[in-house]
Protein backbone atom coordinates (compact mmCIF):
# COMPACT_ATOMS: atom_id res chain seq x y z
CA UNK A 1 0.00 0.00 0.00
CA UNK A 2 2.95 2.32 0.45
CA UNK A 3 3.91 2.36 -3.22
CA UNK A 4 2.85 5.44 -5.18
CA UNK A 5 2.58 5.59 -8.99
CA UNK A 6 0.86 8.12 -11.22
CA UNK A 7 -1.92 6.70 -13.39
CA UNK A 8 -0.34 8.39 -16.44
CA UNK A 9 2.80 6.32 -15.85
CA UNK A 10 0.73 3.17 -15.57
CA UNK A 11 -0.98 4.18 -18.83
CA UNK A 12 2.32 4.61 -20.68
CA UNK A 13 3.65 1.30 -19.39
CA UNK A 14 0.45 -0.52 -20.29
CA UNK A 15 0.67 0.83 -23.86
CA UNK A 16 4.23 -0.48 -24.11
CA UNK A 17 3.04 -3.87 -22.82
CA UNK A 18 0.34 -4.20 -25.47
CA UNK A 19 2.40 -2.56 -28.21
CA UNK A 20 3.27 -5.92 -29.79
CA UNK A 21 -0.22 -5.75 -31.25
CA UNK A 22 0.67 -4.24 -34.62
CA UNK A 23 -2.77 -2.74 -34.98
CA UNK A 24 -2.08 -0.24 -32.22
CA UNK A 25 -1.03 3.26 -33.24
CA UNK A 26 -0.20 5.94 -30.66
CA UNK A 27 -0.49 9.68 -31.28
CA UNK A 28 0.78 12.43 -29.04
CA UNK A 29 0.77 16.23 -29.15
CA UNK A 30 4.27 17.22 -28.00
CA UNK A 31 3.71 15.77 -24.53
CA UNK A 32 4.95 12.21 -24.85
CA UNK A 33 7.30 12.56 -21.91
CA UNK A 34 4.42 13.75 -19.74
CA UNK A 35 1.63 11.49 -21.01
CA UNK A 36 4.27 8.76 -20.88
CA UNK A 37 3.56 7.46 -24.35
CA UNK A 38 7.35 7.68 -24.62
CA UNK A 39 7.47 4.15 -23.15
CA UNK A 40 5.61 2.95 -26.26
CA UNK A 41 7.63 5.22 -28.53
CA UNK A 42 10.93 3.70 -27.40
CA UNK A 43 9.78 0.19 -28.28
CA UNK A 44 7.62 0.90 -31.33
CA UNK A 45 8.82 4.17 -32.91
CA UNK A 46 7.29 3.18 -36.26
CA UNK A 47 3.79 3.30 -34.74
CA UNK A 48 4.17 6.39 -32.56
CA UNK A 49 3.42 9.72 -34.26
CA UNK A 50 3.95 13.12 -32.78
CA UNK A 51 1.24 15.39 -34.16
CA UNK A 52 2.71 18.54 -32.66
CA UNK A 53 0.77 21.08 -30.65
CA UNK A 54 -2.39 20.60 -32.68
CA UNK A 55 -4.86 18.59 -30.61
CA UNK A 56 -7.99 19.13 -32.70
CA UNK A 57 -6.15 17.84 -35.75
CA UNK A 58 -4.73 14.92 -33.76
CA UNK A 59 -8.18 13.70 -32.72
CA UNK A 60 -9.53 13.75 -36.29
CA UNK A 61 -6.32 12.13 -37.60
CA UNK A 62 -6.95 9.42 -34.99
CA UNK A 63 -10.43 9.00 -36.45
CA UNK A 64 -9.02 8.61 -39.95
CA UNK A 65 -6.53 5.98 -38.77
CA UNK A 66 -9.30 4.15 -36.93
CA UNK A 67 -11.48 4.18 -40.05
CA UNK A 68 -8.71 2.14 -41.68
CA UNK A 69 -8.82 -0.49 -38.93
CA UNK A 70 -6.27 0.85 -36.47
CA UNK A 71 -6.73 0.85 -32.70
CA UNK A 72 -5.59 4.37 -31.94
CA UNK A 73 -4.50 5.82 -28.62
CA UNK A 74 -4.42 9.63 -28.84
CA UNK A 75 -2.82 11.30 -25.87
CA UNK A 76 -2.56 14.78 -24.49
CA UNK A 77 -3.56 16.64 -21.33
CA UNK A 78 -7.22 16.26 -20.41
CA UNK A 79 -7.84 19.99 -20.78
CA UNK A 80 -6.82 19.80 -24.45
CA UNK A 81 -8.23 16.34 -25.19
CA UNK A 82 -11.73 17.01 -23.90
CA UNK A 83 -11.70 20.79 -24.08
CA UNK A 84 -9.79 22.18 -27.02
CA UNK A 85 -10.41 19.14 -29.23
CA UNK A 86 -14.02 18.58 -28.15
CA UNK A 87 -15.50 19.16 -31.59
CA UNK A 88 -13.13 16.68 -33.25
CA UNK A 89 -13.86 14.15 -30.51
CA UNK A 90 -17.61 14.65 -30.87
CA UNK A 91 -17.94 14.76 -34.65
CA UNK A 92 -15.04 12.69 -35.96
CA UNK A 93 -14.71 10.06 -33.20
CA UNK A 94 -17.99 9.95 -31.27
CA UNK A 95 -20.51 10.35 -34.08
CA UNK A 96 -19.04 7.61 -36.32
CA UNK A 97 -18.23 5.57 -33.17
CA UNK A 98 -14.64 4.98 -34.23
CA UNK A 99 -12.09 2.90 -32.37
CA UNK A 100 -10.11 5.70 -30.74
CA UNK A 101 -8.94 5.65 -27.14
CA UNK A 102 -8.28 9.10 -25.74
CA UNK A 103 -5.52 8.98 -23.16
CA UNK A 104 -6.25 12.18 -21.23
CA UNK A 105 -3.60 12.77 -18.61
CA UNK A 106 -3.11 15.57 -16.08
CA UNK A 107 -6.81 15.76 -15.23
CA UNK A 108 -8.02 17.71 -12.20
CA UNK A 109 -6.42 20.15 -9.76
CA UNK A 110 -3.70 17.72 -8.71
CA UNK A 111 -1.54 18.79 -11.63
CA UNK A 112 -0.80 21.61 -9.19
CA UNK A 113 1.48 24.46 -10.13
CA UNK A 114 0.37 24.89 -13.78
CA UNK A 115 -2.84 26.34 -12.43
CA UNK A 116 -6.43 26.73 -13.53
CA UNK A 117 -5.86 26.91 -17.30
CA UNK A 118 -4.51 23.35 -17.19
CA UNK A 119 -6.68 21.88 -14.44
CA UNK A 120 -9.43 20.05 -16.31
CA UNK A 121 -12.53 19.82 -14.13
CA UNK A 122 -15.27 19.47 -16.76
CA UNK A 123 -14.11 16.53 -18.85
CA UNK A 124 -16.28 13.85 -17.28
CA UNK A 125 -19.34 16.00 -18.00
CA UNK A 126 -18.27 16.70 -21.58
CA UNK A 127 -17.27 13.16 -22.44
CA UNK A 128 -20.17 11.32 -20.86
CA UNK A 129 -22.57 13.57 -22.78
CA UNK A 130 -21.28 12.15 -26.07
CA UNK A 131 -23.45 9.20 -27.14
CA UNK A 132 -21.56 5.90 -27.12
CA UNK A 133 -18.45 7.25 -25.41
CA UNK A 134 -17.03 5.01 -22.69
CA UNK A 135 -15.57 7.07 -19.83
CA UNK A 136 -12.96 5.47 -17.58
CA UNK A 137 -11.43 7.12 -14.51
CA UNK A 138 -9.04 4.75 -12.72
CA UNK A 139 -7.96 5.19 -9.12
CA UNK A 140 -4.52 3.64 -9.21
CA UNK A 141 -1.78 2.06 -11.30
CA UNK A 142 -3.11 -1.49 -11.10
CA UNK A 143 -6.59 -0.59 -12.28
CA UNK A 144 -5.16 1.70 -14.96
CA UNK A 145 -3.04 -1.10 -16.36
CA UNK A 146 -6.01 -3.45 -16.54
CA UNK A 147 -8.46 -0.89 -17.91
CA UNK A 148 -6.10 0.33 -20.64
CA UNK A 149 -5.78 -3.25 -21.83
CA UNK A 150 -9.55 -3.79 -21.69
CA UNK A 151 -10.09 -0.53 -23.58
CA UNK A 152 -7.75 -1.75 -26.31
CA UNK A 153 -9.71 -5.00 -26.59
CA UNK A 154 -13.15 -3.43 -26.88
CA UNK A 155 -14.37 -1.70 -30.03
CA UNK A 156 -15.41 1.95 -29.84
CA UNK A 157 -14.38 5.30 -28.43
CA UNK A 158 -13.02 5.44 -24.89
CA UNK A 159 -12.00 8.41 -22.77
CA UNK A 160 -9.36 7.49 -20.19
CA UNK A 161 -9.06 10.08 -17.41
CA UNK A 162 -5.61 9.96 -15.88
CA UNK A 163 -3.65 11.94 -13.32
CA UNK A 164 -0.22 13.50 -13.09
CA UNK A 165 0.34 12.95 -9.39
CA UNK A 166 1.84 9.84 -7.84
CA UNK A 167 -1.02 8.14 -6.01
CA UNK A 168 -1.20 5.10 -3.70
CA UNK A 169 -1.66 1.66 -5.20
CA UNK A 170 -4.99 0.40 -3.92
CA UNK A 171 -5.51 -2.88 -5.73
CA UNK A 172 -3.73 -6.20 -5.58
CA UNK A 173 -1.99 -7.01 -8.83
CA UNK A 174 -4.32 -9.93 -9.59
CA UNK A 175 -7.59 -8.00 -9.17
CA UNK A 176 -10.06 -8.61 -11.99
CA UNK A 177 -11.61 -5.55 -13.62
CA UNK A 178 -14.46 -5.21 -16.05
CA UNK A 179 -15.37 -2.04 -17.94
CA UNK A 180 -18.74 -0.87 -16.62
CA UNK A 181 -18.55 -2.77 -13.32
CA UNK A 182 -17.86 -0.87 -10.14
CA UNK A 183 -15.82 -2.42 -7.37
CA UNK A 184 -16.89 -2.57 -3.74
CA UNK A 185 -13.71 -1.94 -1.81
CA UNK A 186 -15.23 -2.03 1.64
CA UNK A 187 -18.56 -3.29 2.92
CA UNK A 188 -20.82 -1.25 5.16
CA UNK A 189 -24.49 -0.79 5.99
CA UNK A 190 -24.96 2.75 7.30
CA UNK A 191 -24.08 4.64 4.12
CA UNK A 192 -22.09 4.40 0.91
CA UNK A 193 -19.18 6.46 -0.35
CA UNK A 194 -18.91 6.28 -4.13
CA UNK A 195 -15.65 7.63 -5.51
CA UNK A 196 -13.72 7.79 -8.76
CA UNK A 197 -10.11 8.40 -9.74
CA UNK A 198 -7.94 10.32 -7.30
CA UNK A 199 -10.78 10.44 -4.71
CA UNK A 200 -10.96 6.68 -4.10
CA UNK A 201 -8.07 6.73 -1.64
CA UNK A 202 -9.46 9.64 0.43
CA UNK A 203 -12.83 7.85 0.40
CA UNK A 204 -11.26 4.76 1.94
CA UNK A 205 -9.58 6.89 4.60
CA UNK A 206 -12.87 8.66 5.36
CA UNK A 207 -14.56 5.28 5.83
CA UNK A 208 -11.88 4.38 8.35
CA UNK A 209 -12.53 7.64 10.23
CA UNK A 210 -16.27 6.92 10.22
CA UNK A 211 -15.60 3.45 11.59
CA UNK A 212 -13.95 5.03 14.63
CA UNK A 213 -17.29 6.76 15.24
CA UNK A 214 -19.12 3.46 14.94
CA UNK A 215 -20.42 4.20 11.42
CA UNK A 216 -20.14 1.43 8.87
CA UNK A 217 -19.55 2.98 5.42
CA UNK A 218 -19.50 1.02 2.19
CA UNK A 219 -16.92 2.22 -0.35
CA UNK A 220 -17.32 1.75 -4.09
CA UNK A 221 -14.80 2.59 -6.80
CA UNK A 222 -16.59 3.68 -9.97
CA UNK A 223 -13.70 3.32 -12.41
CA UNK A 224 -16.13 3.39 -15.35
CA UNK A 225 -18.36 6.43 -15.28
CA UNK A 226 -20.00 5.43 -18.54
CA UNK A 227 -21.51 2.93 -18.96
CA UNK A 228 -22.32 3.29 -15.28
CA UNK A 229 -22.79 0.25 -13.02
CA UNK A 230 -26.42 0.94 -12.11
CA UNK A 231 -26.77 -2.31 -10.17
CA UNK A 232 -24.05 -1.62 -7.65
CA UNK A 233 -25.44 1.91 -7.08
CA UNK A 234 -29.07 0.84 -6.65
CA UNK A 235 -28.00 -1.96 -4.33
CA UNK A 236 -26.02 0.52 -2.24
CA UNK A 237 -28.97 2.92 -2.10
CA UNK A 238 -31.34 0.17 -1.00
CA UNK A 239 -29.02 -1.43 1.54
CA UNK A 240 -27.34 1.62 3.07
CA UNK A 241 -29.91 4.41 2.55
CA UNK A 242 -27.47 7.28 1.94
CA UNK A 243 -24.81 8.01 -0.68
CA UNK A 244 -21.99 10.49 -0.86
CA UNK A 245 -20.01 10.83 -4.09
CA UNK A 246 -16.37 11.97 -4.36
CA UNK A 247 -14.64 13.26 -7.47
CA UNK A 248 -11.82 15.55 -8.55
CA UNK A 249 -14.17 17.34 -10.95
CA UNK A 250 -16.71 20.12 -10.98
CA UNK A 251 -19.91 19.02 -9.23
CA UNK A 252 -21.88 19.88 -12.37
CA UNK A 253 -22.11 16.91 -14.69
CA UNK A 254 -19.57 14.57 -13.15
CA UNK A 255 -19.76 11.41 -11.03
CA UNK A 256 -22.17 12.96 -8.52
CA UNK A 257 -24.56 13.90 -11.32
CA UNK A 258 -24.25 10.48 -12.93
CA UNK A 259 -24.90 8.60 -9.68
CA UNK A 260 -27.82 10.83 -8.74
CA UNK A 261 -29.42 10.21 -12.15
CA UNK A 262 -29.50 6.51 -11.29
CA UNK A 263 -30.56 7.01 -7.67
CA UNK A 264 -33.53 9.33 -8.36
CA UNK A 265 -34.91 6.96 -10.97
CA UNK A 266 -34.56 3.78 -8.96
CA UNK A 267 -34.30 4.32 -5.22
CA UNK A 268 -34.19 7.93 -4.03
CA UNK A 269 -32.10 8.31 -0.88
CA UNK A 270 -30.34 11.32 0.71
CA UNK A 271 -27.15 12.19 -1.19
CA UNK A 272 -24.30 14.61 -0.97
CA UNK A 273 -21.32 15.26 -3.21
CA UNK A 274 -17.68 16.10 -2.71
CA UNK A 275 -15.89 17.79 -5.60
CA UNK A 276 -15.08 21.23 -6.94
CA UNK A 277 -17.90 23.61 -6.02
CA UNK A 278 -18.35 25.22 -9.45
CA UNK A 279 -14.98 26.90 -9.38
CA UNK A 280 -11.76 26.87 -11.37
CA UNK A 281 -8.61 25.79 -9.59
CA UNK A 282 -5.38 27.73 -9.11
CA UNK A 283 -1.63 27.25 -8.89
CA UNK A 284 -0.21 25.55 -5.87
CA UNK A 285 1.32 22.37 -4.54
CA UNK A 286 -1.07 19.50 -5.31
CA UNK A 287 -1.82 18.51 -1.72
CA UNK A 288 -2.23 22.15 -0.68
CA UNK A 289 -4.87 22.47 -3.41
CA UNK A 290 -6.46 19.19 -2.35
CA UNK A 291 -6.75 20.68 1.14
CA UNK A 292 -8.03 24.06 -0.03
CA UNK A 293 -10.71 22.61 -2.31
CA UNK A 294 -11.89 19.99 0.14
CA UNK A 295 -10.80 16.82 -1.64
CA UNK A 296 -9.68 15.36 1.69
CA UNK A 297 -10.76 12.42 3.85
CA UNK A 298 -11.75 14.98 6.52
CA UNK A 299 -14.16 16.77 4.18
CA UNK A 300 -15.67 13.49 3.04
CA UNK A 301 -15.99 12.45 6.69
CA UNK A 302 -17.66 15.73 7.72
CA UNK A 303 -20.11 15.69 4.85
CA UNK A 304 -20.88 12.04 5.54
CA UNK A 305 -21.73 12.79 9.15
CA UNK A 306 -24.08 15.61 8.10
CA UNK A 307 -25.63 13.40 5.45
CA UNK A 308 -26.42 10.71 8.01
CA UNK A 309 -28.59 13.23 9.86
CA UNK A 310 -30.83 13.37 6.79
CA UNK A 311 -31.45 9.62 6.67
CA UNK B 1 -8.26 11.83 -72.52
CA UNK B 2 -10.05 10.79 -75.71
CA UNK B 3 -13.18 12.62 -76.87
CA UNK B 4 -15.46 9.66 -76.28
CA UNK B 5 -14.37 9.30 -72.64
CA UNK B 6 -14.72 13.00 -72.11
CA UNK B 7 -18.22 13.00 -73.59
CA UNK B 8 -19.27 10.16 -71.31
CA UNK B 9 -17.90 12.01 -68.27
CA UNK B 10 -19.79 15.15 -69.29
CA UNK B 11 -23.01 13.18 -69.61
CA UNK B 12 -22.46 11.57 -66.23
CA UNK B 13 -21.67 14.91 -64.61
CA UNK B 14 -24.89 16.35 -66.04
CA UNK B 15 -26.91 13.44 -64.63
CA UNK B 16 -25.18 13.96 -61.28
CA UNK B 17 -26.12 17.65 -61.41
CA UNK B 18 -29.75 16.66 -62.08
CA UNK B 19 -29.56 14.39 -59.03
CA UNK B 20 -28.28 17.31 -56.97
CA UNK B 21 -31.27 19.44 -57.95
CA UNK B 22 -33.68 16.56 -57.33
CA UNK B 23 -32.23 15.88 -53.87
CA UNK B 24 -32.19 19.48 -52.72
CA UNK B 25 -35.62 20.27 -54.16
CA UNK B 26 -37.11 17.15 -52.52
CA UNK B 27 -35.62 18.11 -49.17
CA UNK B 28 -36.59 21.76 -49.45
CA UNK B 29 -33.13 22.54 -48.05
CA UNK B 30 -29.48 21.71 -48.63
CA UNK B 31 -26.47 23.04 -50.50
CA UNK B 32 -26.74 23.09 -54.30
CA UNK B 33 -24.13 25.79 -55.12
CA UNK B 34 -21.01 24.03 -53.85
CA UNK B 35 -22.32 20.64 -54.96
CA UNK B 36 -22.70 21.85 -58.55
CA UNK B 37 -19.24 23.45 -58.54
CA UNK B 38 -17.71 20.16 -57.36
CA UNK B 39 -19.69 17.87 -59.68
CA UNK B 40 -17.06 17.47 -62.42
CA UNK B 41 -14.32 16.61 -59.92
CA UNK B 42 -16.59 14.06 -58.23
CA UNK B 43 -17.48 12.61 -61.62
CA UNK B 44 -13.85 12.27 -62.62
CA UNK B 45 -12.85 10.67 -59.31
CA UNK B 46 -15.67 8.11 -59.09
CA UNK B 47 -16.08 7.30 -62.81
CA UNK B 48 -12.53 7.51 -64.08
CA UNK B 49 -9.98 7.48 -61.30
CA UNK B 50 -10.77 5.93 -57.96
CA UNK B 51 -10.42 2.23 -57.17
CA UNK B 52 -13.82 1.63 -55.59
CA UNK B 53 -16.34 -1.19 -55.78
CA UNK B 54 -19.99 -0.48 -54.99
CA UNK B 55 -20.41 -4.18 -54.16
CA UNK B 56 -17.63 -4.00 -51.60
CA UNK B 57 -17.72 -0.43 -50.28
CA UNK B 58 -15.53 -1.19 -47.25
CA UNK B 59 -12.73 -2.88 -49.20
CA UNK B 60 -9.60 -2.10 -47.13
CA UNK B 61 -7.59 -1.54 -50.33
CA UNK B 62 -10.01 0.96 -51.89
CA UNK B 63 -9.14 4.55 -52.63
CA UNK B 64 -10.77 6.90 -50.12
CA UNK B 65 -12.69 10.10 -50.62
CA UNK B 66 -13.41 12.54 -47.80
CA UNK B 67 -15.94 15.31 -48.32
CA UNK B 68 -14.36 17.79 -45.94
CA UNK B 69 -16.89 20.37 -47.13
CA UNK B 70 -19.50 18.04 -45.70
CA UNK B 71 -22.50 20.20 -46.54
CA UNK B 72 -22.10 19.27 -50.22
CA UNK B 73 -23.79 15.90 -49.70
CA UNK B 74 -26.12 16.44 -52.67
CA UNK B 75 -23.04 16.23 -54.89
CA UNK B 76 -21.55 13.24 -53.09
CA UNK B 77 -24.81 11.29 -52.78
CA UNK B 78 -25.78 11.88 -56.39
CA UNK B 79 -22.33 10.68 -57.47
CA UNK B 80 -22.44 7.59 -55.24
CA UNK B 81 -25.96 6.76 -56.39
CA UNK B 82 -25.07 7.06 -60.08
CA UNK B 83 -21.96 4.95 -59.43
CA UNK B 84 -24.19 2.21 -58.02
CA UNK B 85 -23.64 2.42 -54.28
CA UNK B 86 -27.40 2.85 -53.73
CA UNK B 87 -30.44 3.47 -55.96
CA UNK B 88 -30.70 6.90 -57.59
CA UNK B 89 -34.37 7.00 -56.54
CA UNK B 90 -33.26 7.32 -52.91
CA UNK B 91 -31.99 10.85 -53.59
CA UNK B 92 -35.56 12.09 -53.12
CA UNK B 93 -35.31 11.07 -49.45
CA UNK B 94 -32.41 13.45 -48.84
CA UNK B 95 -32.49 15.08 -45.38
CA UNK B 96 -35.70 13.32 -44.43
CA UNK B 97 -36.36 11.32 -41.27
CA UNK B 98 -36.83 7.91 -42.86
CA UNK B 99 -33.84 8.24 -45.20
CA UNK B 100 -30.22 7.29 -44.59
CA UNK B 101 -29.17 10.36 -46.54
CA UNK B 102 -28.26 12.67 -43.67
CA UNK B 103 -27.73 16.36 -44.34
CA UNK B 104 -24.03 15.78 -43.75
CA UNK B 105 -22.25 12.50 -44.58
CA UNK B 106 -22.58 9.57 -42.18
CA UNK B 107 -20.13 6.74 -42.88
CA UNK B 108 -22.21 4.26 -40.89
CA UNK B 109 -25.43 4.86 -42.80
CA UNK B 110 -24.48 5.54 -46.42
CA UNK B 111 -22.58 2.98 -48.51
CA UNK B 112 -19.54 4.59 -50.12
CA UNK B 113 -19.13 7.37 -47.57
CA UNK B 114 -15.63 6.97 -46.14
CA UNK B 115 -15.82 9.52 -43.33
CA UNK B 116 -18.52 11.30 -41.38
CA UNK B 117 -17.96 15.02 -41.81
CA UNK B 118 -19.80 18.27 -41.38
CA UNK B 119 -17.76 20.31 -38.96
CA UNK B 120 -15.47 22.12 -41.39
CA UNK B 121 -11.74 21.49 -41.18
CA UNK B 122 -12.05 18.00 -39.72
CA UNK B 123 -12.32 16.02 -42.95
CA UNK B 124 -8.83 16.90 -44.09
CA UNK B 125 -7.49 15.81 -40.69
CA UNK B 126 -9.27 12.46 -40.97
CA UNK B 127 -7.87 12.08 -44.48
CA UNK B 128 -4.38 12.66 -43.07
CA UNK B 129 -5.09 9.74 -40.72
CA UNK B 130 -6.21 7.55 -43.62
CA UNK B 131 -3.11 8.43 -45.64
CA UNK B 132 -0.92 7.75 -42.61
CA UNK B 133 -2.58 4.33 -42.19
CA UNK B 134 -1.79 3.60 -45.83
CA UNK B 135 1.87 4.41 -45.22
CA UNK B 136 2.01 2.30 -42.03
CA UNK B 137 0.43 -0.66 -43.82
CA UNK B 138 2.42 -0.08 -47.04
CA UNK B 139 -0.79 -0.09 -49.05
CA UNK B 140 -1.05 1.66 -52.40
CA UNK B 141 -4.51 3.19 -51.97
CA UNK B 142 -4.86 6.94 -52.42
CA UNK B 143 -6.85 9.41 -50.36
CA UNK B 144 -8.78 12.25 -52.01
CA UNK B 145 -10.34 15.21 -50.24
CA UNK B 146 -12.68 17.96 -51.36
CA UNK B 147 -12.52 21.16 -49.37
CA UNK B 148 -14.30 24.45 -49.70
CA UNK B 149 -12.33 27.66 -50.20
CA UNK B 150 -14.24 29.23 -47.31
CA UNK B 151 -13.33 26.16 -45.26
CA UNK B 152 -9.70 27.31 -45.39
CA UNK B 153 -10.66 29.86 -42.74
CA UNK B 154 -10.79 27.03 -40.18
CA UNK B 155 -7.46 26.92 -38.32
CA UNK B 156 -7.52 23.14 -38.14
CA UNK B 157 -7.00 22.98 -41.92
CA UNK B 158 -3.51 24.36 -41.44
CA UNK B 159 -2.76 21.95 -38.59
CA UNK B 160 -3.65 19.15 -41.00
CA UNK B 161 -1.68 20.74 -43.84
CA UNK B 162 1.39 20.88 -41.60
CA UNK B 163 0.99 17.25 -40.55
CA UNK B 164 0.48 15.98 -44.12
CA UNK B 165 3.67 17.63 -45.30
CA UNK B 166 5.58 16.59 -42.16
CA UNK B 167 4.75 12.93 -42.72
CA UNK B 168 5.36 13.24 -46.49
CA UNK B 169 1.89 11.95 -47.35
CA UNK B 170 2.25 11.79 -51.12
CA UNK B 171 -0.76 9.46 -51.20
CA UNK B 172 -2.99 12.41 -50.24
CA UNK B 173 -4.57 14.74 -52.81
CA UNK B 174 -6.76 17.65 -51.74
CA UNK B 175 -9.04 19.52 -54.10
CA UNK B 176 -9.95 23.04 -53.03
CA UNK B 177 -13.23 23.90 -54.74
CA UNK B 178 -12.27 27.47 -55.51
CA UNK B 179 -15.59 29.09 -56.37
CA UNK B 180 -14.81 32.24 -54.40
CA UNK B 181 -18.11 32.39 -52.53
CA UNK B 182 -19.30 31.44 -49.07
CA UNK B 183 -22.57 31.99 -47.22
CA UNK B 184 -22.02 35.64 -46.39
CA UNK B 185 -20.51 36.59 -49.74
CA UNK B 186 -17.10 36.63 -51.42
CA UNK B 187 -14.42 34.75 -49.52
CA UNK B 188 -12.14 37.74 -49.96
CA UNK B 189 -14.70 40.00 -48.26
CA UNK B 190 -15.69 37.62 -45.44
CA UNK B 191 -12.18 36.57 -44.38
CA UNK B 192 -9.56 36.57 -47.05
CA UNK B 193 -7.74 33.21 -47.30
CA UNK B 194 -5.49 34.38 -50.17
CA UNK B 195 -2.94 33.65 -51.41
CA UNK B 196 -4.21 30.06 -51.23
CA UNK B 197 -1.69 28.48 -53.61
CA UNK B 198 1.25 30.23 -51.96
CA UNK B 199 0.08 29.22 -48.49
CA UNK B 200 -0.07 25.52 -49.34
CA UNK B 201 3.25 25.74 -51.16
CA UNK B 202 4.76 27.37 -48.08
CA UNK B 203 3.41 24.51 -45.99
CA UNK B 204 5.39 22.12 -48.18
CA UNK B 205 2.70 20.94 -50.57
CA UNK B 206 2.82 20.32 -54.28
CA UNK B 207 0.34 22.85 -55.73
CA UNK B 208 -1.47 22.66 -59.07
CA UNK B 209 -4.05 25.13 -60.39
CA UNK B 210 -6.74 23.98 -62.80
CA UNK B 211 -10.15 24.73 -64.25
CA UNK B 212 -12.48 22.58 -62.13
CA UNK B 213 -14.79 22.01 -65.10
CA UNK B 214 -12.15 20.76 -67.56
CA UNK B 215 -11.75 16.97 -67.41
CA UNK B 216 -8.38 17.03 -69.20
CA UNK B 217 -6.99 19.40 -66.61
CA UNK B 218 -8.45 17.39 -63.72
CA UNK B 219 -6.89 14.22 -65.09
CA UNK B 220 -3.53 15.82 -65.71
CA UNK B 221 -3.45 17.26 -62.18
CA UNK B 222 -4.39 13.95 -60.57
CA UNK B 223 -1.70 12.19 -62.58
CA UNK B 224 0.89 14.76 -61.54
CA UNK B 225 -0.16 14.27 -57.92
CA UNK B 226 0.39 10.53 -58.27
CA UNK B 227 3.85 11.10 -59.74
CA UNK B 228 4.86 13.50 -56.96
CA UNK B 229 6.92 11.78 -54.29
CA UNK B 230 7.44 12.95 -50.72
CA UNK B 231 4.76 15.61 -50.51
CA UNK B 232 0.97 15.88 -50.61
CA UNK B 233 -0.75 17.68 -53.47
CA UNK B 234 -3.31 20.49 -53.33
CA UNK B 235 -5.25 21.08 -56.53
CA UNK B 236 -6.66 24.58 -56.53
CA UNK B 237 -9.68 24.03 -58.74
CA UNK B 238 -11.13 27.27 -60.13
CA UNK B 239 -14.85 26.58 -60.25
CA UNK B 240 -18.18 28.27 -60.74
CA UNK B 241 -20.55 28.02 -57.81
CA UNK B 242 -23.87 26.69 -59.08
CA UNK B 243 -22.23 25.49 -62.33
CA UNK B 244 -24.74 24.18 -64.89
CA UNK B 245 -27.85 25.97 -63.63
CA UNK B 246 -28.05 29.44 -65.18
CA UNK B 247 -29.68 31.30 -62.33
CA UNK B 248 -27.50 29.68 -59.66
CA UNK B 249 -24.12 30.41 -61.25
CA UNK B 250 -21.87 32.70 -59.21
CA UNK B 251 -24.62 33.46 -56.69
CA UNK B 252 -23.68 33.11 -53.01
CA UNK B 253 -27.39 32.97 -52.18
CA UNK B 254 -27.53 29.43 -53.64
CA UNK B 255 -24.91 28.21 -51.19
CA UNK B 256 -27.44 26.77 -48.80
CA UNK B 257 -30.94 27.22 -50.14
CA UNK B 258 -33.15 24.93 -52.16
CA UNK B 259 -34.96 25.80 -55.39
CA UNK B 260 -38.75 25.96 -55.30
CA UNK B 261 -40.70 23.59 -57.54
CA UNK B 262 -40.76 25.89 -60.59
CA UNK B 263 -37.10 26.78 -60.13
CA UNK B 264 -36.17 23.12 -59.82
CA UNK B 265 -38.16 22.32 -62.96
CA UNK B 266 -36.31 25.04 -64.84
CA UNK B 267 -32.94 23.77 -63.58
CA UNK B 268 -33.76 20.19 -64.56
CA UNK B 269 -34.98 21.35 -67.99
CA UNK B 270 -31.75 23.27 -68.58
CA UNK B 271 -29.63 20.31 -67.55
CA UNK B 272 -31.75 17.93 -69.60
CA UNK B 273 -31.36 20.15 -72.67
CA UNK B 274 -27.62 20.08 -72.15
CA UNK B 275 -27.67 16.31 -71.76
CA UNK B 276 -29.65 15.96 -74.99
CA UNK B 277 -27.17 18.22 -76.79
CA UNK B 278 -24.35 15.94 -75.60
CA UNK B 279 -26.17 12.84 -76.79
CA UNK B 280 -26.68 14.14 -80.33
Amino acid sequence: MSEKIATRVAYGKALAEIGHNENIVVLDADLSKSTRTDFFQKQYPERHFNMGIAEANMMAVAAGLASCGKTVFASTFAVFAAGRAYDSVRNSIGYPHLNVKIGATHAGITIGEDGASHQMLEDIALMRAIPGMTVISPADAVSTNALVKLAAEMYGPVYLRLGRLDVPVIYDADTKFEIGKGIQLRDGNDMTIIATGFMVDPALKAAEMLKNDGISARVIDIHTIKPLDNDIIVKAAKETGAIITCEEHNLFGGLGSAVSEVVVKNCPVPMDMVGLEDTFGESGKPYELVEKYGLTPENVYNKAKTLLNRK
Amino acid sequence: MDDRTKLELKKTATKIRMGIITAVASAGSGHPGGSLSLADILTFLYFREMRVDPKNPKDPNRDRFVLSKGHCTPGLYSTLAHRGFFPVEELTGFRQTQSHLEGHPNMDKVPGVDMSTGSLGQGISAAVGMALAGKIDKKDYRVYVAMGDGELQEGQVWEAAMAAAHYKLDNLTVFVDYNGLQIDGKITDVMNPEPIADKFAAFGWNVIEIDAHDFDQIEEAVNKAKETKGKPTMILAHSIKGKGVSYMENQASWHGSAPKKEQADQALAELNDYLNSLEQ
